[in-house]
């Protein structure tokens, strides 16, 4: 089973990026849950989303506190939320930021495996506005192939419609783009 | 999400929008409801649906629960098949209503999305809105997933409508942990639905043309008869219950049963759990038997009419049963579930000592370690005694 925590705010589509990533897993014949921090939503504040994928029926209904992937939509959470301070010691950190590896190591600590993009560049160029929860997907999938590229596409054409192509091209474009390095001890 | 499923297969979505799909392939022709989370989602759906024209049915917006469950109450009266959905303060607001529903024999569906009830204000789930309502005379079940909700409501509908039952059905469903969750589940066919669940046929209903009499007050002399035929009734549902259920598993596999056993074969221990507990309850039992320990789960599916020969039968062999419960009843002895599981077992000669813990109130997390720490405790508990009416696992201070 892998089990993945989104870390972003409130707005930001992480638990509509769970919602995909997990019908994307179900129409693979997989199983999948994907669920928010539930609470009050509120614009701007950090919210925590949950996605377990596996072969077999999901029986665990809690929250994941030791996830095998963070995925964090905005770097500013990291000094707030400390994401991969309970991150498996295999585990992998999905990042949107514009720096290099050596950068963030350096800035945050991280010795986990790392998956690096910069989606905000990613969604404006494509998107047109810097919302990046479905390019930040691309960056997952090159992180861990949890799914296939393609399976994305029915769930994104059943959720923004005439707009799926555009995020599902910027999606393609992290997926392309995403710098990945391996564990430092 | 949104149009008519066409034909049995596997599909994933939230929950929410599940339910809602049973309602629609049941083909409910009235509803009324007021939106309140953890339901908002199942209800909203339905709304589209309705106003989409992808189910033929009356949608009547309300001002409150006390309203939603009364309008129900008048289109159940007209001959309607009738659903509603709440949680925590709406199940509280339409209590008066709950109790006029089932003693007028209205077979109405409703989903509850268990929350707790305020204060202090929590939107998260617990069980003390629907324990806060244990004495309403309904059909009561309790599912564990989201599968298990959508099968669930469709047979809520052919239980509730039999006319040797009419009674009104609550499905209850642990908000937010089971309500908001995206899984996969396998749908019907609408063809299929439509054979197992046959078009409601009231023996009466209100018609101008052929005028009778519903709710009328009773005597002193006629009280306590009607309610002995309700308890009656509720009483004798228990086998249509039992035949739906394995109807139900003749056409999808899925076998229910009033209480349900996991790994409990030469069990000394148990656990007994409720809804969404049930499922993190196998996971932690699996790994405690892994370990050697001879440890089974029960879990309560049928809450009304309580399946005393089945709980009777179902902990033979035991010597603890440890009853996790997700309310309390303050002042009183503990969890209400402990309290009947314990009147259940009090007359039996040989039965397991029974200890209470309450678990998971107002959303707190309960991963499967748990169970281990509960399971820990109350061995001690067995051996030294114990040492309350219950014990609130994780409480603070």
């Amino acid at each position: 089973m892998l089990e993945i925590r989104f870390h972003g705010r409130g707005g930001q589509g992480a638990v509509t990026s769970v919602e995909l990533l997990a019908l994307a897993a179900i129409h693979e014949g997989k199983y999948a849950q994907g669920f928010p921090s539930f609470g009050p939503e509120r614009r701007g504040a950090p919210v925590l989303a949950f996605l377990r994928i596996n072969d077999r029926p999901i029986r665990l209904r809690c929250k994941i506190a030791h996830p095998d992937v963070v995925l964090i939509l905005d770097p500013s959470l990291i000094r707030i939320q400390k994401p991969a301070a309970d991150l498996k010691p295999q585990g992998i950190v999905v990042l949107n930021s514009p720096k290099s590896p050596s950068e963030i190591r350096r800035e945050f600590g991280f010795t986990h495996k790392l998956a690096l993009v910069d989606a905000n560049t990613i969604a404006r160029e494509v998107l047109g506005v810097p919302i990046t929860n479905t390019t930040m997907l691309g960056a997952l999938l090159k992180a861990t192939g949890v799914v296939r590229l393609e399976s994305l596409e029915e769930p994104l054409k059943e959720r923004f419609g005439p707009l799926a192509v555009k995020n599902f091209n910027a999606l393609k474009t992290a997926y392309e783009r995403t710098v990945v390095e391996e564990a430092r001890s | 999400m949104s149009g008519q499923p066409a034909s049995a297969r596997r599909v994933g979505m939230e929950v929410s929008i599940a339910v809602s799909y049973a309602v629609q392939m049941a083909r409910a022709e009235a509803i009324a409801a007021y939106p309140i989370t953890p339901q908002t989602h199942i209800v909203e759906h339905l709304s589209s649906l309705v106003a989409n024209g992808e189910l033929e049915a009356e949608f009547i917006n309300v001002e409150s629960e006390h309203s939603a469950l009364s309008a129900c109450i008048g289109m159940s009266a007209a001959g309607a098949r009738t659903y509603t959905a709440t949680s925590a303060q709406g199940l509280a607001l339409m209590h008066e209503i709950l109790f006029i529903t089932s003693g007028m024999r209205f077979p109405i569906v409703m989903t509850v999305a268990n929350r707790a009830l305020s204060a202090p204000l929590s939107i998260w789930n617990d069980h003390s809105d629907i324990m806060a309502a244990r004495d309403i005379g309904w059909i009561q079940v309790f599912v564990k997933n989201g599968q298990e909700a959508y099968d669930h409501t469709l047979m809520a509908f052919k239980i509730a409508e039999h006319p040797e039952v009419l009674l009104p059905t609550i499905v209850n469903l642990d908000g937010f942990i089971l309500s908001h969750v995206v899984e996969a589940l396998e749908f019907l066919s609408q063809e299929d639905v439509d054979a197992f669940l046959p078009p409601y046929q009231p023996k009466y209903r209100l018609d101008p043309k052929k005028p009778v009499t519903m709710g009328a007050f009773a005597m002193p002399e006629i009280y306590t008869e009607v309610k002995y035929a309700h308890q009656v009734a509720l009483s004798n549902s228990y086998g249509h219950i039992l035949r739906v259920w394995d109807e139900w598993a003749g056409l999808t596999g899925r076998h229910y049963r009033p209480v349900e056993s996991y790994l409990t074969e030469d069990a000394r221990i148990l656990f007994l759990t409720m809804g969404s507990l049930t499922e993190v309850a196998e996971v932690a039992v699996e790994e405690m038997r892994a370990q050697g320990l001879p440890v089974g789960l029960l879990s309560l599916r049928l809450w009304r009419p309580f399946p005393f020969d089945a709980l009777r039968e179902a902990v033979k062999g035991a010597e603890l049963l440890i009853v996790c419960d997700r309310a309390l009843s303050a002042g009183g002895p503990g969890g209400p579930v402990h309290s009947e599981v314990r009147n259940c077992l009090y007359p039996l000669e040989t039965k397991p000592a029974t200890v209470n813990y309450i678990i998971g109130l107002g959303g707190r997390d309960v991963p499967p370690k748990a169970f281990h720490d509960i399971l820990a405790r109350a061995r001690q508990e067995a051996e030294s005694g114990p040492t309350g009416e219950f014990f609130l696992y994780g409480v603070r201070g």
